[in-house]
């Protein structure tokens, strides 16, 4: 088992929005994980990867055999967790190119492997750019800084790409996304997509699992996870909307 | 009230100590020039925080030492220089140990005829032209206590005098030293850069100090920009951390020069940077860009004024400061735009960050403006490092230092960036890696 979520609970600032999560994602496998505005779903993927304004109050995280709860951020991505930003930060000063570097050598450190040297680092560049049709003078310019929204959400999974992660979280990735990046971004994930890794795409709407498809789909609903299936259950989802699970809550099983 | 009267008591009652050190040079008529500056000097009241331009500035940490007038000599090796040089850059060294020039110590490469770099000292003794036409002209000694001090006490110094139409290509280099001894003492530089007609020249005006003792570095620079002059100025300030620093930078642009600016400095005890500049001719360019960087209980403050007495010219200014620990800093920039300054672009920028609660920045930009066809604007911030950015370099596996250190450069980059020696772009990329990246 990759990722096991036991009864998690979660809140900020005081309020309670994950009310005992449960799930199992293995190697191999995408998993979605579709809810309305306000379920939970962000709170999710930033409890995943350590942000610290929210606090645990129930329930464990077991990560590849490691307490991920007792992980900083940083060793959770040295580890091989990527989270994805819905809103990717920008940060005037620091280019593409030296966030990588810095970010693949403090990982290979952590791992005990050699640092790249700067041809092999730009060979790796070069190849992840191209899955995610990623101009090459995007590599010097600042970190998300005069980026359009689909340029942003590209350069997170090219980020992704080098990094290399065995857990990669998309946290909304597809927000706000014309067709053609939805395409691109889409085409780059696929790629990525191996028997090794396991991808969790968090998304509100149906149409990126058109080109992402899902192993499994689940839907959270006011911080639990209310339904589970197949990559039907999000076709189903979208036909029927959200208010199906508010009206018929009584029916659904845990 | 006593102890202002003791600092100025302590500089008149020791005057004649520091005649005497003339050497037989006080029947020159440079020498009424600085007793007139003692009169002056002697009847100023010593500044307070009730003064607006010493509103956040409090000096009662420096006036209660007596600063013997008269600095030790001191022994310095070549090898102790070099620490202090750049690497990689081709330049002419000045180099001035507790304020005396060190002739031993310094080198100079080819220059182009008739252009002078040396020392004040001997400019006084030559009784050079140049100096009797631009002495005390920019930076005046009335309203201004530690100007006419330093024009009193004034000995040595820098002097460049680049004459109309020649150009200094490797940047002039100039290092004061100071090495303390148990006594504490006041040196006071006096530097005179004169860059005429269509000229060009480049200054490093480098302050620094080795070993942690006790002395006030009280200096005044005067810079005359000619027509269509450019000078590039930069000043390090890098000092130990029980010594007080007060400067005054003052400089006059003529018709379409060009000058820059540049101030780094990780501080001293107690540091006050006032700089100075004036359009005194139509179609003139001014950079003025600063970074400071303090930590501890150090003080900083930056005092700039940027006068539009002409129209048709450009001025950019754009102060940044990191403060660590319980350092305090000041900014106060003040963009002044005369009635006759039409067509005035003038943009003034100031950005801090406070690395702790018990850091404070006052900034305090100003802008006046009397003419009506002029664009101007000027803004200051003051935060905390972007926790969001920096939870984003951490979640791609970078650590609290690396990141930490990774936003600050970003931070510092621009003003660095637009410094024209790579040399000493390298030299300040290494000061703010150890500084942040441990």
């Amino acid at each position: 088992m990759l990722l096991e979520i036991k009864n998690l609970h979660a809140r900020i600032e005081g309020n309670e929005i994950l009310k005992g999560i449960n799930l199992k994602v293995d190697a191999g496998e995408v998993h979605a994980i579709m809810g309305p505005n306000g379920s939970g779903k962000s709170t999710l993927a930033s409890v995943l990867a350590g942000r610290e304004e929210y606090e645990v109050t129930e329930g464990e995280i077991w990560y590849n055999g490691k307490n991920l709860l007792e992980l900083s951020p940083e060793d959770r991505a040295r580890e091989g967790v990527f989270l994805a930003f819905q809103y990717p930060v920008e940060i005037p000063g620091v280019s593409n190119t030296n966030l990588l570097k810095t970010a693949v050598n403090e990982i290979r450190k952590y791992r005990g492997e050699e640092e790249l040297d700067a041809m092999e680092f730009l060979e790796l560049l070069k190849e992840k750019s191209k899955l995610v049709e990623l101009d090459q003078k995007f590599l010097s310019r600042s970190v998300n800084e005069g980026f359009s929204g689909g340029e942003k959400k590209r350069n997170e999974i090219f980020q992704m790409a080098v990094l290399n992660p065995k857990l990669a979280i998309l946290d909304e990735t597809d927000s706000g996304l014309d067709i053609d990046a939805l395409r691109i971004v889409a085409n780059g994930v696929n790629k990525l997509r191996s028997k090794d890794n396991a991808i969790i795409v968090v998304t509100h709407y149906q149409r990126l699992l058109n080109y992402i498809v899902p192993d499994y789909v689940h839907v959270l609903y006011q911080g639990k996870i209310v339904k589970s299936g197949g990559k039907e259950l999000a076709l189903e989802l979208e036909e029927k909307g959200y208010d199906w699970l508010k009206n018929n809550k009584a029916e659904v099983t845990v | 009230m006593m102890s202002n009267k003791d600092f100025k008591e302590w500089f008149i009652s020791n005057y004649k100590t520091f005649e005497k050190s003339l050497n037989g040079e006080k029947t020159t008529s440079f020498h009424q020039i600085r007793k007139e500056a003692l009169s002056k000097f002697s009847e100023m009241n010593l500044p307070t925080t009730k003064d607006e331009e010493w509103k956040y500035t409090n000096i009662s940490p420096i006036i209660k030492h007596n600063f013997s007038v008269i600095p030790p000599k001191a022994d310095l090796s070549t090898e102790e220089v070099n620490n202090f040089l750049f690497d990689k850059l081709e330049h002419h060294l000045l180099v001035f140990v507790n304020g005396e020039f060190r002739n031993d110590l310094s080198r100079l490469n080819d220059l182009p005829s008739s252009v002078e770099v040396g020392s004040l000292s001997d400019a006084i003794k030559k009784n050079h032209p140049a100096l009797m036409k631009h002495f005390g002209k920019y930076a005046e000694d009335s309203h201004n206590l530690f100007t006419a001090l330093n024009s009193a006490y004034t000995k040595d110094g820098a002097f460049v005098f680049v004459p109309k139409g020649k150009i200094i290509e490797d940047a002039i280099h100039i290092i004061f030293i100071n090495k303390p001894t148990q006594d504490k003492f006041v040196t006071q530089p006096r530097n005179l850069f004169i860059a005429e007609d269509n000229s060009k020249v480049t200054v490093i005006e480098h302050y620094t100090s080795i070993g942690d003792g006790v002395y006030l570095n009280n200096t005044v620079t005067e810079m005359f920009v000619g027509e269509n002059a450019i000078f590039d100025h930069i000043k390090l300030q890098e000092e130990s951390k029980k010594s007080f620093h007060i400067s005054r930078m003052e400089v006059d642009q003529e018709r379409s020069s060009n000058f820059s600016s540049h101030l780094i400095s990780t501080g001293a005890e107690f540091s006050r940077n006032e700089c100075t500049t004036r359009f005194n001719g139509s179609g003139g360019e001014s950079t003025l860009n600063g970074l400071f960087m303090i930590d501890d209980e150090q003080f900083f403050d930056a005092h700039t004024m940027i006068d539009h007495a002409k129209p048709h010219c450009n001025s950019y200014e754009h102060y940044k400061g990191i403060l660590q620990d319980k350092a305090r800093g000041v900014f106060n920039g003040k963009v002044m735009v005369r009635p006759d300054a039409q067509k005035t672009n003038a943009f003034q920028e100031n950005n801090s960050i406070l690395l702790s609660d018990d850091a404070v920045m006052n900034s305090k930009p100003q802008l006046e403006i009397f003419a009506d066809d002029v664009k101007c604007s000027h803004g200051a911030t003051v935060g905390k490092l972007d926790e969001e950015a920096k939870f984003y370099l951490k979640t791609r596996g970078i650590g609290e230092e690396a990141a930490t250190a990774m936003l600050i450069h970003a931070f510092a980059s621009d003003v660095i960036k637009s410094i024209r020696i790579e040399a000493l772009r390298d030299y300040l990329e290494e000061i703010i890696s150890k500084r942040f990246n441990q």
